[in-house]
């Protein structure tokens, strides 16, 4: 199948006071039609900022891009704000993370609404209203007649965050970005959201980039993850082959880290050690290295994107370590996935 | 909504209440001196000063004092000792030529700030923006009685471009009124301009990093919208209050000096001359005027602010 959208070699830079900060490096990745493809990776991974570059919304002028992302003939990195401006919103829609936020206070939701899909469409007040009450139905809100004229602050953070939605889905997007669309929620919330954009997509047949930190959000939904780490990829694949065959030890933290009732609870809650790099210095070769127990003499080259494993064409990573040797030490700790302590350090 | 007017203006009530003892005060306690001989002014004789004693009551109790003064400042009993003439008479005709200056001025200059303010924010740490926050600083440093005679002098003397004061009714002839009131709207607007621009520049320059800005971009509007529904919007909620307050200062007194120089003989040069002349009763109603109209302005905004801004309503 043609992907619908296809990222090459994207790469996104800002001037900042303390340097040039490479938040971005050398992304690629497909979008099939349909497809649900989960981002994951911690703060200051890249993640938003790939997801924002797409809608042109990172544009600045310290900003500098480099590389292509081609959606339906229009490359998106290029474009002109005009082109830009037809496909926001009508092709490529978003949902933000923070929904107390993301709606301008002062104007009523159905407002918000009827503006977007009459700046897309056109169509007469009467019509949009209609379409804005369908939207806000779907979405779940109840008495949505009553609510449409509400303020944004008249919604508790659930009901906003499908708002955002209704206002995402309401030019029927090829694509919807969902920025850590859950993370302002409680959890309760949370999966009634990703339940329902679940639905939604189902229905819609709009294929999602779903960017979060979280791997047990995406568990459920995911076609394809791809994990980020300092402005790289460092390993895509399906979520199965993710989540039971994972191959660079920054995803065996990431799934050592989630906490699982179905298993004994551990006395301290696995984490990584240490803190990702500073954007604007980071450590030559693969970036994960000072953080990584695993490290050895190769790890000062720079890992390129790879099929490693054999039998899973589409699963890639950047670890240098041999796949047989992977299988042995991610089963340091039988039973569990996850990283060992480093030599002499406290685990 | 209907029960937030009627809080705030029962609210305003009692303020105006607070401000009339306090003006009250001001002029009839403080020691030193017989409150009937101030008020009597220079030119004074022994019979009147025994016939103010009587009328204000100053020979009863203070309750008394206070409420004999209201009564006059409310019923427009009173008059000046020194111009013979009544004071509530003078107040409702300099009225319509103050109001005409101040809402003019008022309208000049929140449309120029918005302009100026916006176009600041837009082109923001560029040639433009430096150039008019440079403007804006030699605005804010004007005072209004220097500016207003300067263009009084080359504009209106020496250039004749415009009528060297005066007013004209607008009943009269519209054209001509506003052509009397060009200088003074332009003089008192100046300052305002200058600070108004600025803390315009500043909200937008706020607002524009919002979440919900973004999220308007995300929409694909086109950048007019984004700037005017989404950003000015809400960067002008404060600015209208501070409007609100400002109008309110300049009807009770901020318009002094403007008068005075343009000799527009509205109320604010009724006040000036009245001090001049240590003439207490014309001083005592302005007070008690300029507190009205500064209380009711800080009334409106209220209401207006809570018009504005939606969530203000449910406080």
């Amino acid at each position: 199948m043609t992907p619908l959208l296809s990222v090459e070699d994207l790469r996104v830079s800002f001037a900042t006071e303390e340097g040039v900060v490479q938040a971005v490096d050398g992304v690629t990745f497909d979008l099939a039609p349909g497809e649900v493809l989960a981002v994951v990776g911690e703060s200051g991974s890249g993640k938003s900022v790939t997801a924002m570059t797409l809608m042109g919304l990172t544009r600045s002028p310290n900003a500098r891009f480099e590389g292509t992302a081609h959606y339906k003939g229009t490359e998106l990195i290029d474009a002109s704000e005009e082109e830009l401006r037809r496909v926001r919103g009508a092709e490529i829609a978003m949902i933000f993370q923070d929904p107390m936020t993301s709606l301008n206070p002062v104007v009523k939701i159905g407002a918000q609404i009827v503006e977007q899909i009459q700046e897309h469409e056109g169509l007469p007040d009467q019509q949009a209203r209609e379409r804005t009450v369908e939207l806000l139905e779907r979405v779940g809100i109840p008495r949505a007649r009553d609510r449409v004229d509400d303020y944004p602050h008249e919604f508790s953070g659930g009901m906003r965050q499908r708002v955002m939605i209704a206002l995402a889905l309401s030019c029927d997007p090829s694509v919807l970005i969902a920025d850590e669309p859950t993370t302002a929620l409680d959890v309760t919330i949370q999966a009634q959201i990703l339940q329902r954009i679940r639905e939604l997509r189902e229905e819609t047949g709009a294929a999602v980039v779903l960017v979060t930190h979280d791997l047990g959000v995406v568990a459920d939904i995911a076609d394809r993850i791809a994990v980020m780490y300092a402005g790289r990829i460092v390993e895509e694949g399906t979520l199965d082959e993710i989540f039971y065959d994972p191959q660079h030890p920054y995803t065996w933290g990431l799934l050592g880290s989630i906490t699982r009732v179905d298993r004994p609870r551990p006395e301290r809650l696995p984490a990584i050690p240490g803190l990702p790099p500073s954007l604007a210095d980071r450590p030559e070769g693969c970036h994960f290295r000072p953080r990584c127990p695993h490290e050895f003499a190769e790890c000062v080259k720079v890992p390129p994107l790879e099929a490693r494993v054999a039998g899973q064409a589409q699963h890639l990573d950047r670890c240098w370590l041999p796949a047989d040797e992977k299988k042995v030490r991610r089963e340091i700790q039988p039973g569990e996935i996850g990283l060992a302590a480093k030599e002499g350090t406290p685990a | 909504m209907g029960r937030f007017v009627a809080r705030r203006v029962f609210q305003m009530v009692l303020v105006m209440f607070a401000v009339s003892v306090l003006t009250f005060a001001i002029f009839n306690l403080i020691p030193n001196g017989d409150p009937a001989v101030r008020m009597a002014g220079r030119q004074q004789s022994a019979s009147t000063i025994r016939e103010i004693r009587r009328e204000w009551g100053f020979n009863d109790s203070v309750v008394v004092q206070y409420v004999k003064t209201m009564e006059k400042v409310f019923t427009g009993d009173l008059k000046s000792y020194f111009t013979q003439l009544p004071v509530g008479e003078e107040i409702v005709k300099g009225l319509p030529r103050t109001l005409s200056l101040a809402i003019g001025a008022a309208l000049l200059w929140m449309f120029v700030a918005i302009c100026f303010g916006l176009y600041s924010a837009v082109k923001a740490g560029k040639f433009a923006d430096r150039f008019l926050t440079i403007i804006a600083l030699i605005g804010i440093s004007m005072p209004v009685f220097w500016i207003g005679a300067l263009m009084n002098h080359y504009l209106g003397f020496k250039l004749g471009w415009f009528p060297n004061g005066g007013y004209v009714e607008f009943s009269e002839d519209p054209f001509d009124w506003a052509y009397h009131l060009i200088l003074p709207w332009t003089a008192l607007a100046i300052l305002f301009i200058g600070f108004y621009s600025r803390v315009l520049r500043s909200n937008v320059l706020d607002t524009i990093n919002e979440d919900y800005v973004r999220t308007a971009r995300a929409k694909g509007l086109g950048e007019r919208r984004i700037m005017i529904r989404h950003v000015l919007r809400n960067s002008m909620i404060p600015i209208v209050t501070l409007w609100g307050l400002d109008f309110g200062a300049v009807l009770g007194g901020g318009a002094i000096l403007t008068e005075t120089v343009f000799d527009l003989q509205g109320v604010g040069q009724y006040a000036a001359e009245a001090i001049g002349q240590l003439d207490v009763p014309p001083v005592l109603a302005v007070t008690m005027y300029a507190a009205f109209f500064i209380v009711l302005l800080n009334a409106v905004v209220d209401i207006l602010y809570a018009y504005l801004d939606p969530r203000i309503r449910l406080q």
